[in-house]
């Protein structure tokens, strides 16, 4: 990224200029010669050039054609950031050859700019709510509202090809706008959304006719019945992946054999519960080119020669590499799995109840797994066999069965991520839900895999310390941010003072998100993060005792910042009024029930969502939350429009 | 006002479906001795001492769990742990199947243990006719059909003077469940039919019932004869 930062830094004038020149001229010179599309990013530094007055004006020399080719073969969102703050004239050249668009906050700048911005927009990308919110933190009703967007596009990007949301409010009127609006739409993915119901989802499927891809992932659907899917014309073969496996209700299977039929081009098929197992292989008989299967149930009783059948289809799937759904799988199914084991690589059975003997039969036949979701029925053992067999295992995520609760023995403690830690060479990211953990562990972990880049322990039982010393967790986080110098995202949790805190602000300097719950001791907590994280774009917390100093002495930090979330935590209406007022490109919403005006200002307000924006308040909020106004004398202001 | 509004709600806090968490309690509810220094009269910040379970240095000394809610697990607390809104919904269900499965074999006379496991399922939507945004209740944290109507009626008709309810009118005791007023509360069962509340036993209700729905009386009609006529059923 040395090339990159260093175009941010235009304020530091011509020797930068120069430096520019050499990377654009040495661009320039090797698409001319060799035509091979790389990045900025790859660049080697380079050595800085003695200064000429002519080098300052080579905008002038290179036509708008040649950066727009240059231009052409920078992806990255964040490098053609960078490169649009450069001079006038990249700005303009930028955003006229940027197809796909990312806005991280829907509410940081308005559609209708966006719109104007990028004319040649193929692709956007939009997410609503905080983070919280699919941990129900916030509110139903608090926005994140797809209509403004899907109506500016409609309106000026017919060319629009795909759309992708994550957290937002989707109404069906949303998808029929969609449908009606862009004649050559192919993606449509809505993750954690809500607001529609399966008419919407049969605009989308009847209409785009050149639909490639139908996924929703983990959507709330106001869920009318299995028709949608007969919705998809006789005609339509463009197909690559659906995903209807948050879904409830049946779909008719005839419909989906034919889909599957006329389909020759899906690639990913995730399936909803309904879909019995029974009927799977004959779906699969229809598709055995898949590279990603999502089954339905996994539990049906079958007579053996549906098993023989079922055996053969699932051998058939040569390409397949990712595995998912395989809800209800019954432990006697497990050996029809087999075939595909050698050629996974993403693996979620975070929906199996399967113990943990049956879990290593299966796992230590998957050599080439890259990803796993397990429930923690795994076990300690269980994730000893990975550590064994999945050397190429990149990803790991081990959710809670709920069976502590039922004091059933399920011993998965934190000796089962030091394993894997040890013996996992590739391993980068983690969530880990465990009932309580040591300090060791955790050194332990940093010790063996300095490569972490996301780091998301969940010790399930609050304020729990180290559970051998009975210490504060601080040593166990310190080492691993110390250690793991790339990390970007952490998670942290257990027993934890400000001490914790001082050394990821030490230490955690690439850290862009970073979510806390029950830590912390006082407002030093939120000043060691907020000074010392440079990296730092998120920020959520909730039930933590501090706010207000260290809030107002680091105002400035969060306009480097996308979001703030504070919830349960000290902060009072009169520290969001002063920071509002200092703050003129932040949105400071506050979320409570009660109108913050009738209460003191020392009081303190439930939760918090700060955020920087070019876009003003916004006008839809609703009646609990309230969006401090810049000029002290109006205090409080509820712009909304019904 | 605002102090009574919530005493009354001390008990309600955890029940509302904006997804609160256990903050904002009074002062009088707090009773933490003021060495504690910001743990004031501020927000009810969840402590160390409501997790009593844990051994941490912060375990509390001083018996001030008087006025406050009984000692809770992890599990109670909204949002925690930190699951997804659809893997909670698998959990539950998954543990209400393997309840049903397991049938009456073990007698548990730890009632806590059960409302640990059904917590995740609390939350449900409700929608009111003529409202655009719909709310969430956590139904496991309310006791009684009289409970649950006064949270809705709080809940879609605010008393606040100066502050708009989501319908835009100014309150007047809803009876929501008498029929006496303009509205009545439906909810749709397990099987995707329409009801009257209040004609079941509350346990019951809270097992089978997927959402709930403020319907103007007038089209409540159909499901009112219902309602007549299986009270004439049970008389006779």
């Amino acid at each position: 990224m040395g090339a990159s930062s260093t175009l941010l830094m235009v304020s530091h004038g011509h020797c930068l200029l120069c430096l520019l020149f050499s990377v654009v001229r040495f661009i320039y010179i090797k698409t001319f010669n060799s035509f091979d599309s790389f990045r900025i990013k790859s660049l080697p530094s380079l050595p800085s050039l003695s200064l000429s007055p002519s080098l300052v004006l080579m905008d002038r020399r290179f036509p708008f054609k040649v950066l727009e080719h240059i231009f052409s073969f920078v992806d990255s969102n964040e490098d053609r950031n960078s490169v649009s703050l450069v001079c006038k004239s990249w700005f303009e050249t930028e955003r006229r050859t940027r197809k796909r668009v990312f806005v991280g906050n829907c509410y940081a700048v308005s559609p209708l700019k966006v719109a104007r911005r990028f004319p040649k927009m193929r692709s956007l990308t939009l997410k609503g709510k905080p983070h919280f919110a699919d941990y129900n933190l916030v509110p139903d009703g608090w926005g994140g509202y797809a209509w403004p967007w899907i109506e500016a596009m409609a309106a000026r990007r017919p060319f629009l090809e795909e759309i992708r949301l994550k957290r937002m409010v989707v109404t069906d009127e949303c998808l029929e706008k969609i449908a009606a609006s862009f004649r050559d739409f192919k993606t449509l993915v809505l993750t954690s959304c809500e607001g529609f119901s399966t008419d919407g989802i049969a605009a989308i499927a009847s209409t785009c006719r050149k639909l490639r891809d139908l996924e929703l992932r983990e959507c709330i659907v106001d869920d009318l019945g299995g028709d949608w899917l007969s919705y998809f014309p006789e005609t339509s073969t463009s197909l690559v992946s659906l995903d209807f496996s948050c879904l409830d209700s049946e779909v008719k299977l005839s419909d989906l054999e034919r889909l599957l039929s006329r389909s020759p081009n899906l690639k990913s098929l995730k399936l909803n519960r309904s879909v019995t197992l029974d009927v799977l292989e004959s779906l699969l008989r229809r598709a055995p080119q898949l590279v990603e299967l999502g089954t339905g149930s996994f539990s049906d009783e079958l007579d053996p020669e549906e098993i023989a059948k079922l055996t053969k289809a699932l051998s058939e799937l040569k390409q397949l590499k990712s595995l998912s759904g395989l809800w209800d799988l019954l432990p006697e199914y497990i050996p029809l799995l087999y075939s595909l084991c050698p050629r996974l690589t993403s693996l979620n059975l975070s929906y199996a109840t399967v113990q943990m003997p049956d879990l290593i039969d299966l796992l230590s036949r998957c050599s080439k797994l890259q990803k796993l979701w397990v429930m923690d029925l795994i076990e300690d053992k269980g994730l000893k066999t990975v550590a064994l067999c999945c050397k190429e295992l990149r990803e790991l995520r081990v959710f809670p069965s709920g069976a502590d609760l039922d004091e059933t023995d399920v011993t998965l403690t934190e000796q089962g991520l030091v394993s894997v830690s040890e013996g996992c060479p590739k391993l980068e990211s983690v969530l880990y839900f465990c009932v309580q953990f040591t300090n060791a562990a955790l050194v332990s972990i940093a010790k063996n895999r300095p490569n972490f880049r996301c780091f998301r322990l969940c010790v399930m039982e609050p304020f729990a310390p180290d559970y051998r010393t009975q210490q504060p967790l601080d040593e166990g986080f310190k080492a691993i941010v110390e250690r793991c110098k790339d990390l970007r995202r952490l998670s942290v949790s257990g027993l934890l003072t400000d001490k914790a805190f001082e050394y990821i602000g030490v230490h955690a300097k690439k850290l862009r998100m970073l979510s806390i719950a029950f830590a912390g001791d006082s407002d030093l907590m939120l000043h060691h993060l907020l000074s010392g994280c440079q990296s730092l774009k998120k920020l959520e917390i909730r039930d933590c005792p501090f706010g207000d100093t260290a809030l107002l002495e680091n105002a400035a930090k969060l306009e480097t910042m996308r979001s703030l979330w504070m919830s349960s935590c000290f902060v009072s209406f009169g520290a969001c009024k002063q920071l509002s007022q200092k703050m003129p490109r932040l949105n400071v919403e506050v979320i409570d029930e009660h109108p913050p005006k009738t209460r003191p200002d020392s009081s303190p307000v439930e939760r918090i969502y700060i955020y920087r924006t070019v876009a003003g308040p916004r006008l839809d909020t609703p009646e609990f939350v309230w969006t401090i106004h810049k000029s002290p004398e109006v205090g409080v202001s509820r712009l909304s429009i019904r | 006002m605002i102090s009574e509004l919530e005493m009354g709600k001390a008990e309600s806090e955890l029940e509302l479906g904006l997804g609160l968490s256990l903050g904002g309690g009074t002062a009088a509810k707090i009773g933490k001795p003021g060495g504690g220094g910001a743990w004031g009269e501020r927000g009810r910040l969840l402590t160390a001492k409501d997790f009593p379970s844990v051994g941490s240095k912060r375990a509390a000394d001083s018996a001030s769990h008087a006025g406050a809610s009984p000692p809770r697990s992890s599990s109670q607390v909204v949002g925690w742990p930190p699951i997804g809104s659809h893997r909670m919904n698998s959990l539950a269900a998954k543990s209400a199947r393997e309840e049903e499965e397991a049938g009456k074999k073990k007698v548990k006379d730890d009632e806590p243990k059960d409302v640990n496991k059904k917590v995740q399922v609390g939350f449900i939507k409700v929608n009111m006719d003529g409202v655009a945004i719909g709310r969430k209740v956590d139904l496991n944290a309310h006791s009684s059909y009289e409970n649950l109507a006064q949270t809705l009626e709080d809940m879609f008709f605010r008393g606040n003077p100066g502050t708009i309810g989501l319908t835009g009118q100014f309150t007047k005791p809803l009876r929501l469940l008498d029929g006496s007023s303009e509205f009545v509360l439906t909810y749709e069962d397990k099987e995707g039919d329409w009801m009257l509340v209040g004609d079941v036993p509350w346990r019951m209700f809270i097992t089978s019932v997927k959402r709930l729905r403020v319907m103007k009386t007038s089209e409540a009609n159909g499901l009112a004869a219902r309602h007549q006529e299986s009270n004439e059923r049970q008389r006779k």
